[in-house]
């Protein structure tokens, strides 16, 4: 209805929920973001560290794809990277806002250590390695399950409880390297046994060995009984209940899971590439998963690829950092910018902006 | 025709453009490259210093920009061998790794990468592994320690004198970061330069458990004042105790560099090991196909040791003088930090000490390190092996 005289209090641009976009406009979205993002930073490089722009989006890519070593160690590290993030991910469909995945893994790691310390040369090579996985997977299992028990029981917050777990475990690392290197340093070092073997190239098993649970778990998820148990006690513990879904149950079960899978990345990372532990083991990447997991919508399959998206940003930065020859700030600042982007950018799958019709009086249509 | 002419030209032309890429290859040393590996980056007072040096090495050698690649942010694990690796990668001749923790991972690529040399900062291990292509390096920093010390028993008199304090109550306080070697030999060094002139000195010293934590760092030095200590100096990275010091007008002795900026009323000196005569030296080395030494231990002599300015605010009267005389007496070797006859153990002179120098899984003790009246640190291998507890030096907490 066009009217001469409508108040003109209509705001300039207002926010409309869209229909369910097309995935190949809400891709073309998400990718416009990114280059969106690239494009601003490559500004504030000029800026900021007086770099020429091309060099700067040349090196954000050089990072990851600038040579066969650099393509391994990227698909190694968005591998552990998508290793915990499959961990936090069954519990966050159930609405259970775990974020204690980095003192699970790490608590994962520090029993495969134990294991290596005291009982390696006293067993075969094969039999010290699956001890190492069990001891990281129940431990690691337990770590998680222990928040788990409380909320279930006395409906403690999970997200403070699991969040406090990671400074019981990194104080835990700490005493144990304390008792280990008796001349005080607390360094380890790289131990000789317990390495798991390599086929073909160093990172490869490992690597397999994530892209399989990455399947496994999503059939889980999408297609078992339990999965979808998961689901309904997310969209409505009441309507869970309702059904006669033990909620108390898969809220424990869905923990004991991402407490294993933290273990299996701790085991990996242990077995695989450090053969040693530090407090600072896991790196961050306990929280990191979190994102890869959101920004997935919790679907493992999609996860590979969001995984891969940040190693790339993270190793595009400390590129950046080596080449041109600065501090990590500014680097760490860019992989915020696209995140924010990139992040920002699902307002516009759901929403569109709408702006006021530009009826002015005597205005042709 | 024209065209005939123009492709002849543009042919001398490249011809020539070869000719002066050639003649500057031709220079010795324009494709030797430096690649260094660090913990963290410049927001660390430890890396920093490390930074700076290499800049500074890169001036004095004449490098170009294209000839130094530093990785910053390298943690102690498997990073550091895919760091290795990765430089290797970029045509790196000498590489070099700043902390103790990267040891093990320097040494995989060193076994892995025959043809690079790799340098390692703080490490114990090259003596005993005895690869060609693997070494390391440290400072005899006990002994800029022992001058830092010095000054501080100079001010404890200064306020002896005054009487603020008596004699039983010169107690100086230190925040260390782990109880191990490096930092035991540097407490110890810096309580003997204290005591060689203030006899009555005491000293506690508070452990913080991590390299680099200002929190904790700045509640160790208030536990340390708060408990009587009039004056305090650190072995950990963070501004934490000289912050606090200048916050509560406690005398301050600093590491790594100075910090009269932000101390101007407290800050009386500070010792930092200065790593550019070292990357000078393996550039050299390595340029001029000569080995490096396994342990490479730098000393006042090499530059590598050094004092900032003594604060004149807060120094006592006459310690610019004073140091200059201990440090030529170090220089000149008539004066040992360590020597025994300066400080006891439970009561007793020392004749003996088994020092753990070689690295080995139980850390058993294999050196004699007393001999001639004097404990010899950094004379085995470079990184500091003095481990004793000695008198008058009370450990408040002895967990890390």
């Amino acid at each position: 209805m066009k009217t001469a005289n409508k108040p003109v209090s209509e705001p300039l641009v207002h926010v409309v929920k869209r229909d369910a976009l097309p995935l190949w406009k809400s891709l073309l979205i998400r990718v416009l973001a990114v280059v969106a993002a690239l494009l601003f930073c490559s500004l504030l490089s000029v800026l900021m560290i007086h770099a020429n722009p091309f060099e700067f989006i040349d090196t954000m890519f050089d990072g990851s794809f600038g040579s066969s070593r650099r393509l391994w160690k990227f698909a190694k590290d968005a591998a552990v990277l998508l290793c915990i993030s499959l961990a936090v991910t069954p519990a966050f469909r159930m609405r259970f806002w775990n974020i204690g995945a980095e003192g699970q893994t790490l608590i994962g790691a520090l029993s495969a250590v134990a294991v290596m310390i005291y009982l390696g040369n006293k067993v075969p090579n094969g039999v010290l390695l699956i001890l190492m996985f069990i001891a990281s997977v129940t431990v690691g299992a337990i770590w998680g399950c222990i928040p788990a028990i409380f909320k279930a029981k006395w409906q403690t917050n999970e997200t403070l409880f699991t969040l406090m777990m990671n400074y019981v475990a990194t104080g835990l690392v700490a005493y144990f390297l304390l008792l280990w290197t008796p001349s005080g340093s607390s360094v380890l070092g790289e131990l000789s046994v317990g390495h798991l073997p390599a086929i073909g190239h160093d990172y490869l098993l490992l690597i397999i060995a994530v892209l399989v649970l990455t399947v496994l778990l999503y059939i889980y998820l999408q297609y078992t009984k339990q999965g979808y148990e998961i689901s309904v006690v997310g969209e409505s513990e009441n309507t869970a209940r309702y059904i006669g879904i033990n909620v108390n149950k898969v809220i424990i079960r869905t923990m004991l899971l991402s407490g294993a899978l933290c273990g299996v990345a701790g085991f990996l990372i242990v077995g695989a590439l450090d053969h040693s532990i530090a407090t600072t083991t896991v790196g961050g990447m306990g929280f990191t998963a979190i994102m890869v997991s959101w920004m997935a919508k919790f679907n493992p399959l999609i996860m590979i690829g969001t995984s891969a998206f940040i190693t790339f940003l993270d190793q595009g930065a400390a590129q950046i950092t080596t080449n041109f020859d600065i501090d990590s700030a500014f680097p760490s600042m860019v992989v915020g910018i696209v995140l924010f982007f990139v992040i920002g950018c699902e307002f516009f799958i759901g929403y569109k902006p709408k702006f006021r019709q530009n009826i002015h009086k005597g205005g042709k249509a | 025709m024209f065209k005939k002419i123009l492709s002849l030209c543009l042919a001398v032309l490249m011809v020539a453009a070869l000719a002066v890429s050639m003649a500057s290859c031709n220079k010795s040393d324009a494709d030797f490259k430096l690649g260094v590996i660090l913990l963290h980056s410049e927001t660390s007072t430890y890396d920093l210093n490390f930074i700076e040096a290499v800049n500074r090495a890169k001036e004095q050698l004449g490098l170009s920009d294209s000839q130094v690649i530093m990785m910053r942010d390298i943690p102690e694990s498997n990073a550091v061998y895919e760091a290795a690796a990765d430089l290797v990668d970029q045509g790196c001749d000498v590489i070099f790794a700043n902390s103790f923790g990267h040891e093990t991972y320097l040494l995989k690529a060193a076994k892995e990468f025959t043809d690079v040399e790799f340098c390692h900062a703080t490490g114990t291990m090259a003596h005993t592994e005895k690869l060609d292509n693997f070494h390391n390096a440290f400072a005899s920093i006990y002994e800029g320690r022992y001058l830092a010390g010095v000054a501080a028993g100079m001010k404890l008199n200064e306020m002896i004198e005054a009487g603020t304090i008596t004699a039983e109550e010169a107690k100086m306080g230190y925040v260390g970061a782990f109880t191990y070697a490096e930092v035991i030999s540097g407490y110890t060094s810096f309580y003997l330069g204290a005591k060689s002139v203030c006899p009555s000195v005491t000293m506690d010293v508070q452990f913080t458990g991590e390299w680099y934590d200002e929190i904790k760092e700045k509640d160790a030095a208030t536990a340390l004042i708060n408990n009587n200590c009039v004056l305090i100096s650190q072995h950990a990275d963070s501004m934490g105790a000289p912050s606090v010091c200048e916050e509560k007008n406690v005398p301050n002795v600093s590491y790594n560099g100075s910090t009269v900026a932000s101390c101007p009323n407290t800050f009386i000196v500070s010792s930092k090991i200065d790593w550019t005569p070292y990357f000078v030296y393996i550039c050299e080395q390595a340029m001029a196909g000569k080995a490096i030494a396994a342990d490479w231990t730098g000393t006042l002599a090499t530059g590598s040791v050094a004092l900032s300015d003594v604060n004149t605010q807060a120094a006592a009267a006459g310690t610019v003088e004073k140091l200059a005389e201990v440090k030529a007496a170090l220089q000149d070797g008539s004066l040992k930090v360590f020597n025994t006859a300066t400080f006891t153990k439970d009561g007793e002179t020392l004749t003996s000490y088994m020092a753990d120098v070689d690295t080995d899984e139980t850390f058993t003790p294999d050196t004699e390190a007393i001999k001639d009246g004097y404990f010899h640190e950094s004379e085995y291998r470079s990184a500091p092996y003095f481990d004793i507890q000695i008198d008058g030096i009370t450990l408040l907490n002895t967990k890390f």
